[in-house]
């Protein structure tokens, strides 16, 4: 795994320059190591925790904090339905069981071949779309269980 | 007659893709910011937005020019200027419109903002999963800076600013703007104690305005058409026009834009998302975002600002309308509710992080049919806490949930006596997590 100083040395240096404080550069530099190593490696938080000046526990404090940021690896794709209010009352507790019953697997797990992982999310703020999922942090809107298929289908 | 809109954020907005600089500027963009800058003193800026009356429409409607005014002028620390574009109150789903279709109009509200408060940093603070919108946010930044709109010299003037888009990364706490700046700050994002406000005391500890996507969007047709005009619009003290986005059971979903207080909410609901689906009656309505006590179907003819809202004992909060149909289990609803709050509590407060744990804990039994004749008064008790807490989340959930018992009793009495009581549960402080887990 390549580190982020091999990867992106420069985007890393252009996060620590533009920012006026060298610990608010921690957030953007989390990013930038899930970008360039998958997901948040042991080696990675180190590597931030240098480059900010922070200690590494207070690296991993803060992306444990962050839901978003994955502590360990995830599969291929990420699937996140929302079940917030909006999405709830239209539809989207049966959506959960459509995906949970067509991937096998519950909530918070990753399908054995590591194409799927599964989450449900906190309102997406696309409410008026609802009921509605990301996946990879693409929105698709308006589902139902057909939707879903289709676009599940539809990935390689 | 139909109720309509009054389009002024977006007016003529292409709703198929963002709208670039060539065109926002054809269309009087940036007009407003050069009017700032070479016509007018900060402390002019700040007496203009005052006089137009604008209120935060992050939710707590505060008044955007009062609060610019705290900002203490003989500060030698920098100051700085923040855009909260967090999004993340459920139901909301309005500051995603303006950004994602004219990012500009953000842009340039920010840069009046920071203008008036002697800022030379503005950050536009947006939640991770807005990851597509964000890039649209970073190239208009990058066009404003390539027409010297941000940057150093400004329009050719002396006035300099840095704007910068910083990402979320997935936490509502980090939309509470105290959470924000410790956020921004590269930290777990936990509210600070208040006061000091961070008008006085926010980002880097130095004099720091938070204001919300849609207010700043609202800065350059003020500056631009005069505070005169947006005072125009709308009630006395309740001025201009307020995004809503209206979802739940209705039949045309939307992000409406309407005068204040000349549409009621009746209207609002029928006449531009065109009601509920066949067959079905309104139950109750959240007014608000999900924060905002919950209005029954008969209280919906009040007309749609702040101080009415509030009169019928709820909130206009961030203006996010979600409406429920008759087929609405209100017990279920509640504990919906209520493990979001759970969910997203920071846990730095007592009052907060146990209470919405027990809060889940007991609306779950009474929800599953475990439920005993005491926990409508044990959540009352639990409820005595509210304002003991750093921020306003543990509020926030306490208010909808106090307003869904109060206008809904039935349905919890009647849900808690078709049960078999489970004594066994009290007295288990670490039962809560179990449910949370699910
Ligand atoms: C729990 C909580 C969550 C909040 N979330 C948001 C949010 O997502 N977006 C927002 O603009 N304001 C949010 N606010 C309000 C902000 O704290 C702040 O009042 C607002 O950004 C100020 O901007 P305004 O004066 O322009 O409304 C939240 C407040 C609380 C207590
Ligand atoms: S009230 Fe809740 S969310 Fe706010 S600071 Fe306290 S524990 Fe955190
Ligand atoms: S409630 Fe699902 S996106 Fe807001």
């Amino acid at each position: 795994m390549p580190t982020i100083a091999e990867a992106a040395a420069e985007e890393a240096r252009a996060i620590l320059h533009r920012l006026p404080n060298r610990h608010s550069s921690s957030i953007p530099l989390l990013y930038l190591a899930w970008k360039t190593c998958a997901w948040l490696t042991p080696a990675a938080l180190e590597e931030i925790a240098a480059l900010t000046g922070l200690s590494p526990a207070t690296v991993e404090g803060i992306a444990g904090f962050y839901t978003m940021f994955p502590l360990h690896p995830r599969g291929k794709y990420h699937i996140e339905i929302c079940d917030n209010i909006s999405c709830y009352i239209n539809g989207a507790p049966d959506l959960k069981n459509h995906l949970r019953n067509k991937l096998g697997i519950e909530f918070g797990q990753t399908t054995s071949d590591g194409r799927f992982t599964l989450d449900h999310v906190e309102c997406l703020g696309n409410c008026c779309e609802a009921p509605c999922m990301q996946i990879n942090g693409k929105e698709y809107g308006r589902l139902t269980v057909q939707k879903i298929n289709e676009i599940l289908d539809s990935l390689d | 007659m139909a109720a309509s809109e009054t389009r002024v954020l977006l007016k003529d907005l292409d709703l198929t893709g963002p709208r670039d600089l060539d065109s926002y500027r054809r269309m009087g963009g940036y007009q407003g910011l050069a009017k700032c800058l070479r016509q007018f003193t900060p402390d002019r800026v700040i007496d203009e937005v005052k006089q137009s009356g604008l209120r935060g429409r992050g939710g707590a409607g505060f008044p955007t020019g009062v609060k610019w005014g705290f900002v203490p002028k003989t500060s030698p620390k920098p100051k700085y200027l923040v855009c909260n574009a967090d999004e993340g109150e459920p139901g909301t789903c309005k500051d995603r419109v303006l950004m994602q279709y004219n990012p500009h109009s953000v842009i340039e509200g920010c840069l009046i903002a920071a203008y008036a408060i002697a800022a030379h940093h503005a950050f536009i603070y947006i939640r991770g999963e807005f990851s597509e919108i964000a890039e649209i946010l970073e190239r208009a930044v990058q066009e404003a800076y390539r027409a010297h709109l941000a940057g150093t010299n400004i329009l050719g003037t002396q006035y300099s600013c840095e704007i910068i888009v910083y990402r979320g990364a997935g936490a509502y706490i980090c939309g509470e703007e105290s959470g924000l700046l410790t956020s921004l700050e590269g930290k777990r994002g936990n509210p600070r104690n208040k006061p000091p406000f961070p008008a006085v005391e926010g980002l880097y500890r130095a004099p720091t305005v938070v204001n919300n996507v849609e207010t700043l969007a609202c800065l350059p047709s003020i500056m631009r058409n005069g505070a005169a005009w947006y005072a125009s619009l709308g009630t006395e003290k309740s001025k201009g026009t307020k995004l809503v986005p209206v979802s739940g059971h209705v039949r045309k979903p939307g992000v409406y834009e309407i005068e204040l207080g000349k549409i009621t909410l009746r209207e609002i609901i029928a006449d531009l998302a065109r009601g509920v689906r066949e067959g079905h009656t309104i139950k109750a309505v959240i007014p608000g975002g999900s924060s905002s006590p919950i209005l029954s179907a008969d209280q919906l003819d009040v007309p749609f600002d702040y101080e009415s809202v509030a009169a019928a004992g709820s909130m206009l909060g961030s203006g996010a309308i979600v409406v429920l149909d008759n087929t609405v289990d209100m017990v279920e609803f509640a504990l919906r509710l209520a493990k979001f709050y759970a969910h997203e509590s920071c846990g730095q407060c007592t009052p907060c992080r146990e209470g919405t744990r027990w809060l889940v804990e007991i609306l779950n039994a009474i929800h599953e049919g475990r439920g005993h004749p005491d926990d409508l008064e044990t959540i009352q008790k639990l409820f005595e806490t509210e304002l003991t807490s750093i921020c306003l989340l543990w509020s926030a959930v306490v208010m909808p949930v106090r307003a869904l018992i109060e206008k809904f009793p039935e349905e919890f009495r009647t849900a808690i006596a078709r049960g078999t009581p489970d004594f066994s549960r009290m007295g288990q402080p670490g039962s809560p997590v179990s449910v949370l887990a699910e």
